[in-house]
């Protein structure tokens, strides 16, 4: 279960040791100027490059690495796990050129028109929240506000009850935090999820509506329906994909401003600044770390990559790295030259990142609307997610 | 002046679009398209500049400057 204490992150990293849950900023610009790519032996194997210019290489090397899981944890894909091209949760799992025909007829329904559409919704579903914690002088932004916000709208676009939230934040713990479970456990573990998604896909079948399931039901490639573990997988990935990442980039943009009042005071006086502090929080506190498997034995910048490696493809990492950003340690709400990488470079750049950007904005808005003042109640009582996806996850704030 | 996107190398970030409007615009897939001609207006130079300074995947261009 919990791993050894990290003694090197150089030649043992772990990403859900206590030091990089806590903080892994110094972990990156430590390896920066040591590695640039360390190594560990645990999950049978993982690499780590640190340097911007090597994850953008890694992510558009498709001749090298595959994307066939991009959790890093105990096991491996076996001979029972759908094979490439498709794999797990397409088109995340999945390698060109399949991957593009599954992209494709996925983005029409994340563009930003489509996407604008759903505003008003998530300004209600915020302010909404907002009101229902009545007149507080303390609150907790992770617990009570941000992880309500990705759930409800990407139930809504599913067509799942918006009361089922628990039971998605629960399944989407297990896949992105459940990593250091025994293999056949983490499996196991998985189980639950799918006689929720088939009794959702029954349920859409006998009574289609208008939403992204019974889209992803009727839609054809080539002529053809997809296959219904196509269609599974795809719910998978918008569920796993779309809950922890937005509820983490909300998160740790109101830690942030909470810790920093210069910033805050600054956003509430100049709400134009709001363009630029959300793709500096984005690049600051990018929540997502990719992963990819090398697919046959290579050497990449001097270390022998094996068959079958975890590479931990940290767009965090990148997206500090000084060689690309001035002050990279620093967080410049006004910051005009951002060229960050949160959310990936390449083909598999967050097929959600239109929907993202629109819930961050919006959940910041109402949020510093209803309370133009607060401050981290407790430093010590703030705790961070493990794993692959970093925000917080306990956020005690005094507000008001 | 005017500006361009590599279509083979634009991913959709939208990031050309943002801040440039009058330049740029997205397609149904969420991709970055020039309006136009891609001439830069008068008072357009800056969002020109940075439309390029922001694309992620060095997509975006200026020529003819």
């Amino acid at each position: 279960m919990a791993h050894l204490p990290v003694a090197d992150f150089a030649t043992d990293f772990d990403h859900t040791d206590p030091a990089w849950v806590n903080d892994p900023y110094p972990i990156y610009e430590d390896l920066r100027a040591r590695c640039p790519v360390a190594h560990s032996d645990r999950y049978g194997g993982a690499w780590l490059p640190v340097r911007h210019e090597d994850v953008a290489s890694i992510a558009s090397d498709h001749e090298h690495f595959t994307s066939r899981t991009v959790v890093v944890n105990e096991g491996r894909p076996g001979p029972q796990a759908p094979p490439a091209p498709i794999g797990v949760a397409p088109p995340i799992t999945s390698d060109p050129p399949f991957h593009q025909l599954a992209r494709r007829l996925l983005l029409p329904a994340f563009s930003p028109r489509a996407i604008d559409e759903l505003e008003g919704f998530t300004r209600e579903l915020c302010m909404q929240l907002l009101d229902g914690l009545g007149d507080v002088a303390e609150l907790d932004a992770a617990i009570d506000y941000a992880q309500h916000i990705p759930v409800g709208v990407i139930a809504k676009m599913l067509g799942f009850p918006p009361e089922d939230g628990d039971l998605f934040r629960g399944f989407v713990h297990i896949i992105l935090e459940g990593v250091d479970l025994p293999f056949e456990e983490r499996i196991a573990s998985f189980e639950p999820l799918g006689d929720y998604f088939e009794a959702q896909i029954i349920d859409h079948q006998e009574h289609p509506r208008d939403d992204l399931t019974t889209f992803l039901l009727n839609v054809e490639i080539n002529g053809q329906r997809l296959e219904m573990r196509h269609v599974f997988g795809t719910m998978v990935l918008l569920l796993a994909a779309g809950i922890d990442t937005t509820w983490s980039a909300i998160g740790a943009s109101i830690w942030h401003l909470a810790r920093t009042g210069a910033d805050r005071e600054r956003l509430v006086a100049e709400p134009k600044l709001m363009a630029t502090a959300i793709e500096e929080f984005l690049r600051a506190y990018a929540p997502v770390t990719m992963a990819r498997l090398v697919k046959e034995d290579f050497e990449f910048q001097g270390r022998a990559m094996k068959k079958d490696d975890w590479v931990l493809l940290s767009f965090p990492a990148a997206n500090r790295d000084p060689a690309v950003f001035e002050r990279a340690d620093e967080v410049l709400i006004d910051r005009e030259v951002n060229r960050h990488a949160a959310f990936g470079l390449g083909v598999h750049r967050c097929v959600g990142s239109n929907l993202a950007r629109m819930e961050l904005r919006v959940a910041l808005e109402c949020f510093l609307e209803r309370f133009p003042e607060f401050h981290v109640a407790d430093e010590s009582a703030v705790t961070w997610a493990r794993g692959q996806v970093r925000g917080p996850r306990t956020l005690p704030l005094v507000v008001g | 002046m005017h500006v361009a996107i590599d279509a083979s190398r634009c991913q959709g970030h939208g990031r050309c679009f943002s801040i440039a409007s009058a330049l740029f615009e997205s397609d149904e897939l969420g991709n970055g398209v020039v309006i136009a001609d891609g001439t830069v207006g008068p008072g357009q130079e800056h969002h020109a500049h940075m439309a390029v300074a922001n694309c992620p995947e060095g997509a975006v261009s200026i020529e003819g400057a």
